[in-house]
This record gives C-alpha cells, sequence and structure tokens, in this order.
C-alpha cells in the first residue's frame, strides 16, 4: 500500500475515531490501556454475545497510532470469535515485531506494516490489541 | 572557553532540550571516573593501604566542594545519595514519619513531582497524618499568602520544590521558610530543579532539608545529595544499616553506630560517581551560578519571543523564570510533536512530567517539555522554531 494511502487511513481513524466514546452498561466489560513507556491513556469496554465480540468503544487521551490502530481494531474486531480475534490479534503481533504474518488478514490494520521502522511507536500500535488479548484470553 | 568542546554529547547531531531530565556530562567529568576506575579504584573509608587513603581524600573532597556549592556549615551535613529521590525518601522516612502524630499536617502542591508526593502520600497514612495543598493562584505560582492561609496549628512541614519541573516556576523560599519557622514548621526543599540553574545558600535561605541530584547538574546518574541541618540529620532513622556506618555491634544485638555522615551512608558508596560529581561542581564553578542562570534566562527570552509568533502553539509558562517551556501545538498530542521533533533530532519531553497532579489545577493533561541548558544555543532554538513552525506535524509524525 502506497504511504500516502496509509498515512491517510491512520489520520482519518486518529481524527474520527470508529467507537469512541464509553456507556454505561453492566452487559460490557471494562479494561484500560495504558502505555508504561509514555502517557497514552485509554479506557476500553467489551461486549459479548456469546462466544462472539459484539461491540468494542474506547475513550482516552493518547497518540495518533495509539488512537488510530485502537479505532481500527475496533471496526476489524466486531462480529470475530474469540478465536478469530486471537488469531487476528497473533497475526497483526508478529508484523509489528518484524516476525512472518499472513497479511491477507490483517485487513485495514495493514497500514503499520511499516512501524517498525519507528521502534518507538511500536508500544503504541500494539497498545489496545494487547489488552484485548489479555481479556481474550482470560475468558 | 567553547563549551561546545567540552562535551562529546554535543558533537552527536541531536539538539538537546531535555535538560530538565537530565544533563550532558563534560569530559572532565567523564574523564575523573575512568580515571577512578583506572588508577586508584579501592574501596573508601579503608585507610590501610595508600590507594585507599587516596580515594577517602578525593571522596570526601567532594563532599567539601558540595558543602560550599550550597554554603552549608559543615561538610558532615552533606549525606550522598543514589539521587533526589533516595534523599527525600530518607528525609519523609527517616525524620517527618518520626515527627508527625495522628492528625497532623503536611502542605505541599498539586504541581510537585512524585518523588515528594508519593513519600508525603505513604507517611500520611502510616500515621494518620493528612497531606493538603498549598492552593496555586492563576498563574499556577505559590505566593506566601497563600501559604500562610494554608498552615494550620497542625501543619508540622511544608515540602515543596524550589523550582518546578514543568512550570519552572521560583517559590519564594526565603519568605516561606521565614513564615513556616515562625510557626515551628520545618521545610523540606526538593532542589532537582534549582541546584543546576540558581545559586544556593542554605544557610541564607535556612533551608531545613535539602535534596538535590547530581546527573542534572552536569554530573553522573546515581548520585544524590541530602543536606540537612545539624539538629535534623543528627534524629534520622538510617534508611539503610550495614557496613560503614557502624562502629560496634555484638550478639545481644546491640549495636553502635558512626557519627554523621557515615551513619547515613551504608555500604560501599558510588566512589565513582561522586567523584565525578567532584567534577561537575568544578566544571560549573568556573563559570559560577550566576552567569549559568543569566545565559538560561537569556534563552528562555529568545526562544518564548520566536514561538510566541507560531500560532500554533499555546505556551504555559510564558511568566516564569526558570529554564523551562511547558506548551502544546494546538490539536495535536504532546507525544506525537515530541516523536515529530525526534525524526529531525530534537529531543523534547512529552507528557505529564511525573507531576500528575498538576492537571487538576491547570486542566491541562499532558505538554511538551524544553528544557535548556546553558550549552544551547539560539541557532538550536531556531532549528526547533523552524521545525514547530510546520502546519503538517500531525501528518509528518505518523510516518
Amino acid at each position: 500500500m502506497d504511504s500516502s494511502i496509509k498515512r491517510a487511513i491512520i489520520m482519518q481513524h486518529y481524527q474520527k475515531p470508529f467507537h469512541k466514546g464509553l456507556k454505561e452498561d453492566s452487559n460490557y466489560v471494562k479494561i484500560k490501556a495504558n502505555n508504561e513507556s509514555c502517557i497514552d491513556n485509554l479506557d476500553l469496554i467489551v461486549k459479548f454475545n456469546g462466544d462472539i465480540i459484539e461491540d468494542i468503544c474506547f475513550d482516552g487521551e493518547a497518540c495518533a497510532i495509539s488512537t488510530s490502530s485502537t479505532s481500527i481494531m475496533i471496526h476489524e474486531l466486531i462480529g470475530k470469535t474469540k478465536k478469530e480475534a486471537l488469531e487476528f490479534i497473533e497475526n497483526y503481533e508478529n508484523m509489528i515485531n518484524e516476525k512472518e504474518y499472513n497479511e491477507e488478514l490483517l485487513g485495514e490494520c495493514i497500514v503499520y506494516d511499516d512501524i517498525y521502522k519507528q521502534p518507538n511507536r511500536k508500544k503504541c500500535a500494539l497498545l489496545s490489541f494487547l489488552e484485548i488479548k489479555k481479556l481474550l484470553t482470560k475468558s | 572557553m567553547n563549551i561546545y568542546d567540552d562535551f562529546p554529547m554535543l558533537k552527536k547531531g541531536y539538539i538537546y532540550f531535555d535538560n530538565g531530565a537530565t544533563t550532558f556530562k563534560p569530559q572532565c567529568v567523564i574523564d575523573s571516573i575512568k580515571e577512578y576506575y583506572e588508577n586508584y579504584s579501592v574501596n573508601a573509608h579503608r585507610g590501610d593501604y595508600t590507594l585507599s587513603l587516596k580515594v577517602d581524600t578525593v571522596y570526601e573532597g567532594v563532599r567539601e566542594k558540595v558543602r560550599n556549592f550550597i554554603n552549608a556549615k559543615n561538610s558532615n551535613d552533606i549525606i550522598f545519595t543514589s539521587g533526589t529521590t533516595e534523599s527525600l525518601n530518607v528525609i519523609m522516612f527517616g525524620y517527618v514519619k518520626n515527627i508527625l502524630n495522628s492528625g497532623d499536617e503536611i502542605l505541599i502542591t498539586k504541581a510537585e513531582h512524585a518523588s515528594l508526593t508519593l513519600p508525603c502520600f505513604e507517611i500520611s497514612k502510616l500515621k494518620n497524618a493528612k497531606v493538603n495543598y498549598i492552593p496555586l493562584d492563576k498563574n499556577d505560582l505559590v505566593t506566601v499568602e497563600n501559604v500562610k492561609r494554608s498552615i494550620t496549628p497542625k501543619t508540622k512541614v511544608i515540602a515543596l520544590a524550589h523550582v518546578t519541573n514543568i512550570m519552572g516556576d521560583e517559590r519564594p523560599l526565603k519568605e516561606i521558610i521565614e513564615l513556616a519557622h515562625q510557626n515551628n514548621i520545618i521545610v523540606v526543599v526538593d532542589g532537582a530543579q534549582s541546584v543546576p540553574h540558581v545559586k544556593i545558600d542554605v544557610q541564607e535561605l535556612d533551608i531545613d532539608f535539602l535534596a538535590f541530584s547530581a546527573h542534572k547538574m552536569y554530573g553522573p546518574t546515581g548520585v544524590g545529595v541530602l543536606y540537612g541541618k545539624d539538629e535534623y540529620l543528627e534524629k534520622v532513622t538510617p534508611h539503610n544499616y550495614g557496613g560503614g556506618m557502624n562502629n560496634d555491634f555484638s550478639s545481644d544485638v546491640s549495636m553502635e553506630l558512626k557519627r554523621l555522615p557515615q551513619r547515613l551512608e551504608a555500604g560501599t558508596p558510588n566512589i565513582a560517581g561522586v567523584i565525578g560529581f567532584g567534577s561537575a561542581i568544578d566544571y560549573i564553578s568556573k563559570f559560577g551560578m550566576d552567569q549559568i542562570r543569566d545565559v538560561e534566562i537569556n534563552l528562555k527570552k529568545y526562544a518564548l519571543s520566536k514561538l510566541k509568533k507560531l500560532d500554533n502553539i499555546e505556551i504555559y509558562n510564558d511568566n516564569s523564570v526558570g529554564s523551562t517551556i511547558a506548551f502544546n501545538v494546538k490539536g495535536i498530542f504532546s507525544q506525537d510533536v515530541a516523536i515529530y521533533l525526534s525524526k529531525r533530532n530534537i529531543c523534547i519531553r512529552a507528557g505529564n512530567h511525573c507531576s500528575k497532579m498538576l492537571k487538576e489545577h491547570t486542566g491541562v493533561k499532558n505538554t511538551c517539555r524544553v528544557s535548556f541548558s546553558f550549552y544551547n544555543s539560539e541557532e538550536e532554538i531556531d532549528e526547533l522554531v523552524k521545525a514547530l513552525d510546520n502546519k503538517n506535524i500531525l501528518e509528518e509524525s505518523i510516518m
């Protein structure tokens, strides 16, 4: 993908994030995504319908990469089963960590395929994914 | 004298504006550490052979340099620690905790650094005491009037930074300390951001306790100073027990501790670090703190005059005298700005800078912080301003 298209997608998700804003609803599980090495500070809420991720929303303050990647992630994960979501996240993690990955399975998350060139951004790109992964492995 | 040639790190291609976090080290500091490790690398306080005596002499010589630098009465009032954080923890847990009773009050402000705030929180819980806050005025400053209003008969301690690490405001210490002493309150001063930039005279200011770090004043990491008045230091319970701080002990669990300063410096100290710190003091003393302060104030004025011309920059502390500028690029998260500048080899800090309560007062959670040293230049500031004068900062920070 051309880098100007990647940048445009990231900007779009940063400036108009998908599902930004939390709701007070006891059917959602609440998790925190705080970056220990910087100041990203996000809250996520997740609603399951049986084995399926029915909804995810987020809010908080974070950098352009954390915010946009959270928005794109939510877009990709809604509707997936827990197992599919875990596979999706692990594939994405492999891409960020410069391991082998399947680009067919990444959807729009492919826009971060060269974030490894900015090592100080890797944690931002992984922040929400790793928190969702923790939640999925727990449940 | 060319400052630029004194600092190897100034030749690595970076524009370094994070001096509030740590400063670069001049070659003489690096050399003195190397010299210790290469030529007399033995332990201190073991004067059984010539080399050891040399270490003792140099190590204790640095104590005297520090005494002279802050004009303490006795060199025994200078305790070497690992840094400001340890110094403050020793003061809080070794002294303040012992004098607090249930219901007593500690006064701090919401602009304080975590290293001062959190020990206060912890001892307040242990002693069922209360942490109260001196209100900051509309310019985020501490006024003597507000200190006066915050003091109650229960106030035992006022703990605050001389110069704050984000806003860079210098507190009216002399007046605050005078007022505190009239009310039998002791004052703990966090000097981490002031001792490197301002001449400090602990006797003139009548400071009870002062903490600061070597690495923010051109010395090595891992060394700090705890200064205290004799009468208070004598009562500080050691944080560490062990070798070097006792005269004798026996199987009935009795022990006799050494006098100050050894009583509070258990274990092998950071000898190389302290020696490097001595060189750092020699180095800055060549210029003098007044000259350093003048240079830094002028750099800040220059930077402010340029930054104010940019309509995308919001500055939060243009009235403070400290050598920091806290700002945001309008509409852009501070971290993104820092990463954007990093791509141009300009190093600044983004975030809440360990002062996480300040947002409760200012309403601004995160900022970019530029902090100057006297080795920075107007040309470097021009580069920063040129980089910030860009409508595409966010886009360029992404990739």
